[in-house]
Parts: C-alpha cells; structure tokens; sequence
C-alpha cells in the first residue's frame, strides 16, 4: 500500500485542489513568493496573509528518474518521475509521475500539463507531457 | 570550533552480514566490546549514550535498538543520554556527544548504531522504503513517497539526471566509484561483498532508477557500529592515540526536501563542508584518508565537491584520474563503503576512517594516515567532521 499524505491546514488546497483540475500554490499575499511545501507564513517577509491560488498548471522538467524497481508488490514498472519548475511559482517544483506509455522519451527542458487521479480524500498529481516545446 | 576539545578513543563493528538471523542486541554488544576493549575502557567508564535517530520503525530494521535497550543490556548507570532523529545527519550523534563532553555532561560516550534492515525486509514492507504499509505520513516524505517517489534510488536518480545533464558525466564515473570501492572491498574480510566487481559486470546490473544502476546503490545488512566520544583530558588516558575531533560542520541553507533545493547538483553536503572548513586551519590537501556518504554512488562526487577536492562539476575528471581508488592521493571509502561493505548508516565508513587513524586496515592501510575527513548524508541531510592525530 502506497502511503496517502496527512491532510493538513497547510497542505490541504494542494491535495485537493486536483477535485477542480487546479494546481494549488501557497503564495504570500503581500510579497507575491511562492512557498513549497505550503506553510502558514511566508518565508521570504513572515507575512501570515498566505492562502493558496490556482497555477495555470504548466511546467519545465528540472530533472526526472525511470524508476524500474517495483517497491511495492503492486507496484507497475517503469514509470517515469519528473520535478518540475512550475509556471508562474518561482522556485517551486512539483515532482508527480510522469503520464507515458514511453517513460524513457522524458528530457529536461520538456514542457509538461498537470493532471490529478483521485485516491481517498485527496487528489494526487500526474504531469502530462504537452506535444510541443521540448527543448533541453 | 572544538579545537581538538573532543576526542574519539575507540570503535567497534560487529560482525555484519546479509540475513543474519541475530537480534540487533547481539550486533550490538558485540560491537560495543570491541570499542570498549580498543579504547582500553570498561563499561564502568562509560557515563554517557547516544545514538542516530532513536528506536524507530518508520521502514523494517532501520533502527531497532534506542539508548534504553542497550543501557539495559549493558548495564550502564549514565549521566546523560541522548537519541537524534532530527540533525546533522547520521553524524549527528557524534556531533551532540562532543558537545556533552565539552559541556562536562559526560566524559566517556557510547554512541551506536544499530541496523536489520537485511533480515528485517517482509512481504510488502521492503527496507529504507519510508512509511510503506502505513495509511497515511506526514512530513517532507509525504510529498516524495505519495506520489510514487518511494525510494531514496528516486531521488538521488533525479539529482543524478541533474548532475549528468550539467557537466557531461556519465555512469562510466559512477562505475568507477562502485568498482574502485569493490577493489578496497576485496581487501577487507569484514565486507559483505567479497566477489571481484568489472564494469562490465555494473553495466550489465539492472537499472534501479535511472541513471542509478544495481552497483550504485548500497547494501541493506545487519550489523552494528559504536564509536566512543571522549573528553580530550580523559582520552589522553585510553589506550589508542586520540583522534582529535578537529571541526564539524552542520550547516544547512535550504529546505528539508529533496526536490526543491535551488541547485540540485549541490546539497546539505556544500554547506555543512562550507561550515566544516569555516572551522579550521586545516585545508582539503592536508587530508589523508576520506569517509563519503555513498548511500548511492553519485553521493560521492557530490561529496568531494562539497568539501572542496575539486571544483563543481570537476569530480568526473578527479575521479577518473584514479584519485579515489586504492592507491589514490584521496582514497574514498577503503573499507568498500556501503556499496560493497554494506550500509551502516555512516557508521561503517567512520568506523573505517578511525582504523585508518590508527593503522589498522592491513593490506589497504593508508601509509602513516593521520588526518581524515567524514561527510554523512545526502539531500538535505549532512555532517561533517574533521579528524586528526598526532
């Protein structure tokens, strides 16, 4: 059994935001930083008027791993894990497996869409490879 | 920054195997009455304990043993005991025992380490596989392990990819590494793997999560280490030359994940090495002998990096010019290292390091080693400890 995250105030618009298709990112009101993993305060200004918002749900491969060990009994292999710089969140990545029937085509610099697949209470992200803009 | 305040005066390594079938206390003693008998103590003199992290089942066999186990087994009446799950990486009990000895919380402290992950592995329930069988984690491993990053190889591949794509290397550098380690390996009776390792042989290994092949992880086994931190004043006293802890460096700049650090091809190890060498007259070429945290290959040039043996980017040259290997100007990990002594959690390479100190490694001794260099951890996660004997 893969474990599912622990729902928290913190973390909760992120886990499901996915209900709506929304990439959720805590982001500091006052000074516009992006915070990740989401926190109560900002980081950057201590400001607390941090709430999240919705990211179009783009990114930029930083890097990514085939991984071909089953760790779980279920577990099917491989599949690809990418970390990617997301659109309009400076400085965040969201890592999430990699949609492909083909998970060693996955690059650097490779342009991805955020998908979510339901599982319990929350609502785990997938990047989807976007057909245009590959680029390393 | 100790200036020599501390020291370590003895270690001791059981008897580590694949599936042993021993209870972690009989690991533990046998590793605590060799340290005892190297320093020339008895358990009379032992008045403090600590270890990395604590009892803990968070994967199978990680950490059976907590400070109360082994004061009961041993018997020991202490004056300060401590357990740190959250710290300077696997150093960090060494770290916190300087600082109690230096403080006169104690003068003699055992500090152990104890592991099964080998024979501790259960249907569904693998090693060093965080949180697995539970529900539900909280935590930085939440957003790694809910979303399929359930391995350590995961997230070492993907700084791994990082580091390839940057500067050009390639899996022929980490070959080396796991090969040259196999090489010390095969002069150490004590580690687990005892075959010649080709890199014919670690090309052909399956992939795990690339680009970390089979080689380029280390071995899940059962065994303990104890490492006795002395008072410099009642070190003078044990039985082996005192091995001066010179600096630690434990700084850390950014976040507890391992995914958002800025620069993933530096980690916690460029700051706790930046912070080491803050610390201390000593410099990189003064070192003789070097203890890497090679949980997965690629940690290794990390590390070299980090503390400065050659530039970012350059440890794929330095490596291939035969630096790390036996007979190496910097030899790495000469005991085999976890890639093929079998993983201690750090314990292992600074029980290693300390031989090495002493003069105790037989055909792969380091002529006249005095001075070593320790870097624990990968990701966020790192210490670092300079050690040095007259």
């Amino acid at each position: 059994m893969r474990p599912l995250p622990e729902l928290t105030p913190e973390n909760t618009a992120f886990w499901t935001g996915g209900a709506r298709g929304e990439l959720m990112i805590a982001c500091c009101n006052d000074c516009n930083t992006a915070i990740h993993p989401p926190q109560i305060v900002c980081p950057a200004c201590l400001s607390r008027n941090v709430a999240a918002r919705a990211m179009a749900g783009t990114g930029t491969v930083y890097t990514f791993t085939v991984n071909h060990q089953p760790w779980l009994p279920d577990m099917a292999v491989p599949f690809a894990l990418a970390v990617v710089d997301v659109d309009g969140a400076p400085g965040v990545r969201v890592t999430a497996p990699v949609i492909s029937d083909q998970p060693e085509t996955v690059q650097i610099g490779q342009r991805m869409q955020i998908r979510f697949e339901a599982a319990g209470d929350v609502w785990l992200p997938k990047w989807q490879p976007l057909e245009t803009g590959a680029c390393a | 920054m100790t200036m020599g305040k501390a020291a370590i005066t003895g270690t001791g390594m059981s008897t580590i195997g694949r599936n042993t079938g021993r209870p972690a206390m009989d690991h533990l003693l046998e590793a605590a009455q060799q340290a005892l008998a190297s320093a020339g103590l008895t358990r009379a003199d032992i008045d403090g304990i600590c270890t990395y992290p604590g009892k803990t089942d968070n994967s199978p066999g990680q950490s059976p043993l907590g400070t109360g186990e082994v004061r009961g087994a041993l018997g020991l009446k202490t004056r300060w005991h401590s357990a740190v799950p959250d710290g300077p990486a696997q150093m960090a009990p060494i770290m916190v025992a300087a600082m109690a000895v230096m403080t006169g919380q104690a003068r003699h402290v055992l500090c152990f380490r104890a592991l099964t992950e080998s024979s501790s592995q259960s249907a569904g329930r693998r090693a060093s596989i965080a949180g697995a069988g539970k529900p539900q984690i909280g935590g930085w491993l939440s957003w790694l392990v809910s979303v399929g990053a359930m391995s350590a190889s995961n997230w070492a591949g993907w700084m791994a990819t990082r580091y390839f794509h940057e500067f050009g290397m390639t899996r022929e550098h980490l070959g080396m590494v796991a090969t040259g380690q196999r090489q010390f390996a095969l002069m150490n009776p004590a580690a687990v793997m005892q075959k010649p390792l080709s890199m014919a042989d670690y090309h052909d290994a399956r992939m795990i999560s690339s680009p970390l092949g089979l080689f380029d992880c280390d071995i899940p086994i059962d065994g303990a280490a104890v490492v006795i931190v002395s008072a410099a004043d009642a070190a003078r006293d044990c039985a082996r030359a005192p091995l001066r802890i010179e600096a630690l460096g434990s700084a850390l700049q950014s976040q507890e994940t391992w995914d958002q650090r800025p620069d993933l091809t530096t980690m916690g190890a460029h700051d706790a090495s930046a912070d080491l060498w803050a610390r201390t007259d000593f410099k990189p070429a003064d070192v003789d002998v070097l203890a890497l945290y090679d949980g997965f290959s690629i940690f290794v040039p990390m590390w070299l990096e980090a503390l400065g043996f050659c530039g970012h980017g350059e440890a794929k040259d330095f490596i291939a010019a035969g630096n790390i290997g036996p007979g190496g100007r910097f030899p790495v990990n000469t005991g085999g290292g976890q890639l093929s002594g079998g993983r201690l959690h750090g314990f292992g390479l600074l029980h290693e390091a300390c031989q090495q100190l002493w003069g105790d490694t037989g055909a792969r001794q380091v002529a006249d080693a005095k001075t070593a260099v320790c870097g624990m951890g990968g990701g966020f996660i790192a210490g670092a400890m300079l050690l040095n004997r007259d």
